[in-house]
């Protein structure tokens, strides 16, 4: 658990409300829940409110959504202080800088990417540069850990970052021109750097272009029912069986696998 | 390896288009009515003949969860389908592929194992970070409405309105009870069970909630029939399985390839190896922040899936590995997945909310050493408090990778800990002064 608490009085606006569109879209989210659920819609409903407050969630804004979808205040309030993604204090006008520090970006180098954000916009998380336009948070895990380290700014990823990239991309939003999001090596998403090993034809449509579309749909014969040999076919190191195996004493026996577990009785 | 053309999700890459026209390219879409019109006893079937468990970390048998459903709604409650889009945990990153480049895979499973329960409307409840993913989904969701294929008449006769919720950035939200609290609108602290979500769930209806991959796998394995899904891999442990190679390999990626691949294998062929070499390696994370470390004496011969990783004392998780080599300092590694653990934990129950920070405190102190012999001991008392004493999992989920570094490494803790001592001068008010410890603490 983290404390958070909003931002004092006098960083607070006076007053909230949306502008006509965003008050549309916020009328069409509560029609996705039943009757009387309206609640639900309560998180959207905020981070769009985040949104058009200059990416944070004011007081006045929490009062004008809890009339909205007929909540007492606490509520929302509880909802605003529980999800971390609320920013309840001014973030940068440029950009909000999220570093994932969590291992697996750590192991692969998010500490530099956090002291070049140390350097070039103050020492501490959630504090505002000198003038103004930058602040920069560590989050936990952002889920690109294939292409870590990573940072989010505003809706996009920038993955696969190191100093020299992340210096780049502040020099980008300094000068509003953001680099592309996304791998900054150039890798194809997700996969290995230097090109898919598997399905390197884009996917199994033999047919990479539209206008080439075959009659019917990719695996819809007969063959798509068998599993290629090469499924199972794996390069196992002689199997040194079981001591290690614990499945050849033990067969499974269907269900989830539980952990030991101690017994409930209270330990003296 | 697996051929490409038994791979489930053929766009993982996003090479080819995401939409409703690549789908149908690569065969979504195909014969969904027919599925659809076996009904809903033969869907449950063959998915549980599919030997398919849950791809969220737990592996329950996603054909028995389904089963689970009220046949019918005597009472007047709507069945709900909920799909776990929270994908929060340190070293999972695979269903941010499927959302993003396949997200028809998941709509149309969406489709089916609504029919499959009963249910009429489900809900994809996104991680708040994952905001072009949304955008992906929604899209994709649209075209489906748009070309009728999901909605209330559409031309598979199944009514079927699908959509998309999102978070705000809390990792407990992934636990089922909590992603319903969080989609009721409220913080998301876990409910106790029971009662399960199959009886009283969100908004105290029947509810099912289920991985974004386990749905997303649906389609395909009724289509080609619940024997090809059951012939890949090994018994118990069947089917295809997104793995996320993360940490200190030459090319990190998420790839799709056949359960119980010998680990080696993996990381050869789609992980490029590890850094410096196989014998460079000094521990794994098999799958995901809270599956208990592997040291690399086990990982020679380990195999990837559910019964293979609980033999060496570890689980699959979500087969998000993170490798770790030699250079990597591991005691700080845990101790910033136990950081993790203390900042998402939800503060409702007292040994989770207060074990998982003290559990970092002292992690922290180890890293450097600035601890007594004895407190490793006591660090792995407190994990077993934690353990099993909270309503969610979470409290095992920050008490096992302690638990694991404890077994692994624990004369390395030791080492690190007389080093410290050793270097400890006279007036350093000592490491054994217990006002400093406290202080520390």
């Amino acid at each position: 658990m983290s404390v958070r608490r909003l931002a004092p009085k006098e960083l607070q606006p006076e007053s909230f409300s949306f502008t006509p569109e965003n008050l549309a879209w916020a009328k069409e989210q509560i029609t996705h829940y039943p009757p009387g659920r309206q609640a639900s819609a309560v998180i959207a409903i905020l981070w769009r409110a985040q949104e058009q407050n200059a990416g944070w969630v004011s007081e006045a804004a929490i009062r004008f959504v809890a009339d909205m979808l007929e909540m007492p205040y606490i509520r929302v309030m509880e909802v605003a202080t529980f999800y971390t993604q609320f920013q309840l204090k001014p973030v940068g006008k440029k950009a909000h800088i999220q570093v994932c520090g969590t291992t697996p970006c750590m192991l692969r180098g998010a500490g530099d990417i956090i002291e070049v954000c140390q350097h070039r916009i103050h020492h501490d998380p959630f504090h505002l540069s000198a003038d103004g336009d930058f602040s920069w948070e560590e989050v936990e895990c952002l889920g690109a850990c294939v292409n870590a380290p990573m940072a989010m700014i505003w809706s996009d990823t920038y993955e696969d970052l190191d100093k020299d990239s992340m210096n780049k991309i502040i020099d980008g939003f300094v000068a509003g021109t953001p680099p592309k999001p996304g791998s900054q090596i150039g890798r194809q998403y997700a996969a290995p750097e230097g090109g898919p090993r598997v399905l390197k034809d884009g996917g199994a449509a033999p047919h990479a272009k539209a206008s080439e579309a075959p009659s019917q749909p990719a695996l819809s014969d007969n063959d798509s029912k068998k599993a290629s040999e090469s499924a199972n076919a794996q390069e196992r190191p002689a199997p040194k069986a079981p001591a290690a195996d614990a499945t050849k004493d033990h067969p499974p026996q269907g269900g989830a696998p539980k952990e030991p577990r101690k017994s409930k009785e209270p330990k003296k | 390896m697996l051929d490409d053309k038994d791979r489930i999700f053929r766009n993982l890459y996003g090479l080819d288009d995401f939409g409703l026209e690549g789908a149908r390219r690569r065969g979504g879409w195909d014969g969904t009515k027919a599925i659809i019109d076996k009904g809903r006893d033969w869907i449950i079937n063959e998915m549980k003949a599919s030997g398919l468990r849950g791809r969220g970390g737990a592996g329950f048998p996603t054909g028995m969860k389904w089963s689970f459903m009220p046949k019918e709604n005597k009472d007047g409650r709507p069945s709900y389908l909920v799909v776990n889009a929270d994908e929060s945990e340190p070293g999972t990153c695979k269903d941010r592929e499927i959302m993003r480049h396949d997200p028809h895979t998941l709509v149309e499973g969406c489709l089916i194992a609504g029919c499959a329960m009963g249910a009429h409307v489900g809900y994809i409840y996104v991680r708040g970070e994952f905001i072009r993913e949304r955008e992906r989904l929604q899209a994709a969701i649209d075209q489906a409405y748009a070309a009728n294929l999901i909605g209330k008449d559409n031309i598979h006769g199944w009514p079927f309105d699908l959509y998309v919720a999102h978070g705000a950035g809390a990792y407990i939200c992934g636990e089922e009870t909590a992603l319903l609290e969080s989609l009721e609108g409220k913080k998301g602290q876990p409910r106790l069970k029971p009662p399960f979500p199959a009886n009283v769930g969100l908004y105290g209806c029947p509810t099912t909630v289920n991985n974004v991959e386990s749905i997303a796998v649906a389609p395909d394995i009724l289509r080609r029939g619940a024997s090809w899904f059951a012939s890949i891999g090994r018994p118990n442990n069947v089917g295809t399985k997104l793995y996320g190679i993360s940490g200190h390999v030459n090319t990190p990626c998420v790839v799709e390839d056949a359960m119980s691949i010998p680990f080696r294998e993996l990381i050869e062929k789609h992980g490029g190896g590890i850094r410096g070499g196989w014998d460079n390696l000094l521990a794994i994370i098999p799958g995901g922040a809270s599956c208990p470390l592997i040291p690399a004496a086990d990982c020679e011969e380990l195999i990837m899936d559910f019964d293979g990783t609980r033999a060496v004392k570890s689980s699959f998780g979500t087969a998000g590995v993170i490798v770790m080599d030699k250079s990597t300092d591991v005691v700080a590694a845990i101790a910033r997945i136990s950081y993790f653990f203390k900042h998402e934990s939800c503060g409702q129950c007292t040994p989770c909310r207060e074990g998982t920070g003290w559990m970092w405190r002292v992690l922290t102190r180890m890293v450097e050493g600035r601890a007594h012999k004895r407190e490793i001991d006591m660090l792995l008392e407190v994990t077993k408090q934690v353990e099993g004493h909270t309503i969610c999992a979470l409290g095992d989920a920050a008490a096992w990778p302690v638990q694991g570094l404890i077994r692994a490494f624990r004369p390395e803790i030791e080492r690190r800990i007389e080093e410290f001592s050793r270097k400890a001068t006279l007036d350093d008010q000592g490491v054994l002064d217990p006002a400093h410890l406290v202080a520390a603490e």
